[in-house]
């Protein structure tokens, strides 16, 4: 700057008055980031120009570390993944080595697996409306989230004896039927549940400046979001019809009756609509599922205490709370997997935000990130 | 001592006054974060500070002391001078808007309940918070980081953006009374509040006033998800209690003066004042300012509600609200009061 005031009178006023883009650092450390995401963003104004996304900041080496671990040993490891939707984790590790070792799992456990997994993505998505509300301003919404993830909290506690990071299911099964009084509290919740959900659109989807904060904010067209390789609700808000649950049915997914919700513009606003009907229809998952849960054994009748799958390789992929969440692991005959990779949808819906970002004011990469629902301990791993 | 020499009536008393208000201003500034901490607690389904004191009473204090008690950093990149002054910018006007508020009615000749009844009372109070501007932006500047200057700028223009419409909305109620004298407009008010035929440009005032006072939903200048923290990220300690004292001592002040514009000041509607007045002045009097403080209260219960419920604009969205919306509303209220009143004198 001070280079050009001084070439005055020589230089072209053009020269002189040229403006310079700015770049600024947007966390690790920053309350929009959901975690240590560092974003380099280059701004003229208050217009984002650039960005640059710049992760690693939780690398724990997961999936090398799953190495050294017997099957079982490793299970709970994955929980450490995305931690606010630990159960679907265990569901993709346990589902992939189930598939490698073609053990058929009961149907009163993949029943119950329904249940759990669907109870831990109703409570992932309050946990992201919260958030995602409070980065856009509106702080009370978070408090009323917190509220019914609570209780859905104290059902996985009386389930599975854990709150947050409950290693809910063992290689074939599940370990323990439900508590006495588990099924009431559970129907209790689901019947209150819905009203709930009324309240926290009457807050937002009602709301004229959350309308103006997320229509038309971010938008990513159907084609771009398949073509970047987004799944979950950041790809159904784009209108593109994918749900792991319907197109490769797992875990009796076929059995049950629900709808998956769709976007039409693929803004900010369609993905939070895209998730807060997803709570409707996990309701109503887990009721067909309470109703209709046969009588029989949790876990497999024929299964070895020592799990040692056959050489060869699984895929096996659920449809995780942020997106199509694969577990793909090689095996080589030993109690040991020789290779795992996780295809971790976080990591992938990460690659959207420049297309969402660019063009945009600063307000609007807090409002982008927050409706791709990234957990950092996913994106790295 | 002589209440009643020359000396005593031109500075003396009032600065008895100052002193006594600056108290009470701070004590309420204090209490205004309990009581907007306690709300909140209360909209949220949650507590709010209870541990402090009975019912968290003492937390401001707690609060205070704990600030004080912290260390003063000064960024390296910082301009140190101007960062040190730049929160006197922002705390002073704040309260020396407080100057021209009238609590209640007199009790006597010298014993009013405001500092200086001044007859440019609104237009010394319009020039003097306006200054307060200066403070966030030479503190979001002189940090030397980049989000400070961010909130400054957002400040800058986003306080010169509802400065016009919260002024035409005041006009008309000048218009209305008569009189740039706060007192005077409170008197204009004795059988309706101006809140009823005012409408519109209470509407525009509130609105404004919450922009101007840097509130969500307008408080994108420290929009703490997207900035941190505006244009204090780098303050700490006392310098930071300092922007904070400011901040709600404004909000207190516009609770105040919007009370005395269009809530009709400490009168109850269609009570005869003057002739009670002039019978018991000290009761009435007390009852005036108790009558205010239930006023101001009641409007402070608004903000936060306000607060509570509403998510944040985005800055452009909140230019184009007070230029394309607010403004023409407000002129257009301010032809209409102009208009009746032409018409009604002639």
């Amino acid at each position: 700057m001070t280079d050009l005031l001084r070439a005055e009178g020589t230089a072209p006023l053009r020269k002189v008055l040229e403006t310079k883009n700015m770049e600024l650092n947007f966390g690790p450390q920053h309350p929009a980031t959901h975690g240590v995401y560092r974003a380099v963003l280059t701004l003229d104004g208050e217009r984002v120009v650039g960005i640059e996304s710049i992760i690693g900041y939780l690398h724990r080496g997961i999936e090398k570390w799953a190495e050294y671990r017997t099957y079982p040993k490793a299970t709970p490891v994955f929980d450490r993944l995305d931690y606010v939707g630990a159960i679907l984790n265990c569901h993709g590790y346990v589902g992939a080595v189930e598939k490698l070792m073609k053990v058929e799992v009961p149907k009163r456990a993949q029943y119950i697996r329904v249940i759990l997994d669907e109870l831990q993505r109703i409570a992932n998505h309050l946990l992201w409306l919260g958030t995602h509300a409070l980065d856009l301003g509106a702080m009370t919404v978070l408090f009323y989230a917190l509220r019914e993830r609570e209780v859905i909290m104290d059902l996985f506690e009386a389930m599975l004896g854990q709150r947050l990071l409950q290693n809910a299911y063992p290689i074939g099964g599940v370990r323990l039927d439900f508590p006495k009084g588990w099924d009431r509290a559970c129907r209790n919740f689901l019947a209150e549940f819905p009203k709930r959900i009324d309240e926290y659109e009457t807050l937002l989807s009602a709301n004229r400046i959350w309308v103006q904060r997320t229509r038309g904010v971010g938008v990513i067209s159907g084609e771009e979001a398949v073509a970047l390789g987004l799944s979950g609700p950041t790809l159904r808000g784009s209108g593109v019809y994918f749900d792991v649950r319907k197109a490769v049915p797992y875990s009796s997914y076929e059995e049950f009756d629900f709808e998956v919700p769709l976007g039409e513009r693929g803004d900010v606003y369609d993905r939070y609509i895209v998730r807060v009907r997803e709570m409707r229809q996990s309701v109503r998952i887990v009721q067909q599922a309470l109703d209709g849960l046969p009588e029989g054994p949790l876990m497999p009748e024929k299964l070895s205490k020592i799990i040692r799958p056959p050489a060869g390789e699984a895929y096996f992929c659920v449809e995780g709370t942020k997106g199509m969440l694969g577990f793909y692991v090689v095996s080589d005959g030993t109690d040991k997997p020789w290779r795992l990779h996780v295809r971790a949808p976080s990591f992938v819906n990460l690659q959207g935000l420049e297309r969402m970002c660019v063009g945009g004011l600063v307000a609007d990469v807090v409002a982008n990130i927050g409706s791709l629902d990234i957990v950092l301990g996913e994106v790295d791993r | 001592m002589d209440w009643n020499s020359p000396f005593m009536l031109t500075v003396g008393l009032p600065l008895l006054k100052i002193v006594i208000l600056l108290g009470v201003v701070a004590f309420c500034v204090a209490y205004t974060v309990w009581l907007e901490r306690r709300l909140l607690g209360f909209f949220q389904s949650r507590v709010g500070p209870n541990r402090v004191g009975p019912a968290g009473l003492i937390q401001p204090i707690a609060d205070g002391l704990k600030l004080i008690l912290k260390e003063d950093i000064i960024p390296t990149n910082a301009r140190p001078f101007l960062f040190r002054i730049a929160p006197i910018f922002a705390v002073v006007p704040a309260f020396a808007g407080f100057a021209i508020v009238a609590f209640a009615p007199p009790a006597g000749p010298r014993a009013s309940f405001l500092i200086s009844d001044a007859n440019i009372g609104i237009l010394y109070l319009l020039a003097i918070t306006s200054l307060g501007v200066f403070g966030i932006v030479l503190g979001g500047w002189a940090s030397g980081s980049k989000y400070p200057l961010f909130g400054s700028l957002r400040s800058a223009s986003q306080m010169l953006s509802y400065e016009v419409p919260l002024t035409f909305s005041v006009l008309s109620v000048i218009l209305m009374a008569g009189s740039f004298r706060l007192d005077d407009i409170i008197q204009a008010q004795g059988k309706l509040p101006f809140l009823v035929p005012l409408i519109l440009a209470f509407g525009v005032y509130v609105i404004s006033a919450v922009a101007e006072t840097n509130r969500a939903p307008f408080d994108l200048p420290e929009a703490e998800s997207e900035l941190v923290g505006g244009f204090h990220t780098e303050y700490s300690g006392m310098r930071f209690a300092f922007y904070f004292l400011a901040e709600y001592a404004n909000v207190v002040l516009v609770c105040c003066v919007a009370t005395s514009l269009f809530l009709g000041g400490y009168k109850i509607p269609f009570l005869p004042y003057e002739t009670l007045l002039a019978a018991h002045p000290w009761t009435v009097s007390l009852i005036g300012l108790a009558v205010f403080a239930v006023k101001a209260v009641a409007f402070l219960y608004f903000y936060i509600w306000i607060r509570a419920t509403f998510p944040r604009y985005r800055y452009d969205q909140l230019l184009k609200i007070g230029w394309k919306v607010l403004l023409p509303i407000s002129l257009l209220n301010l032809l209409l009061v102009a208009g009746i009143k032409l018409a009604m004198l002639r």
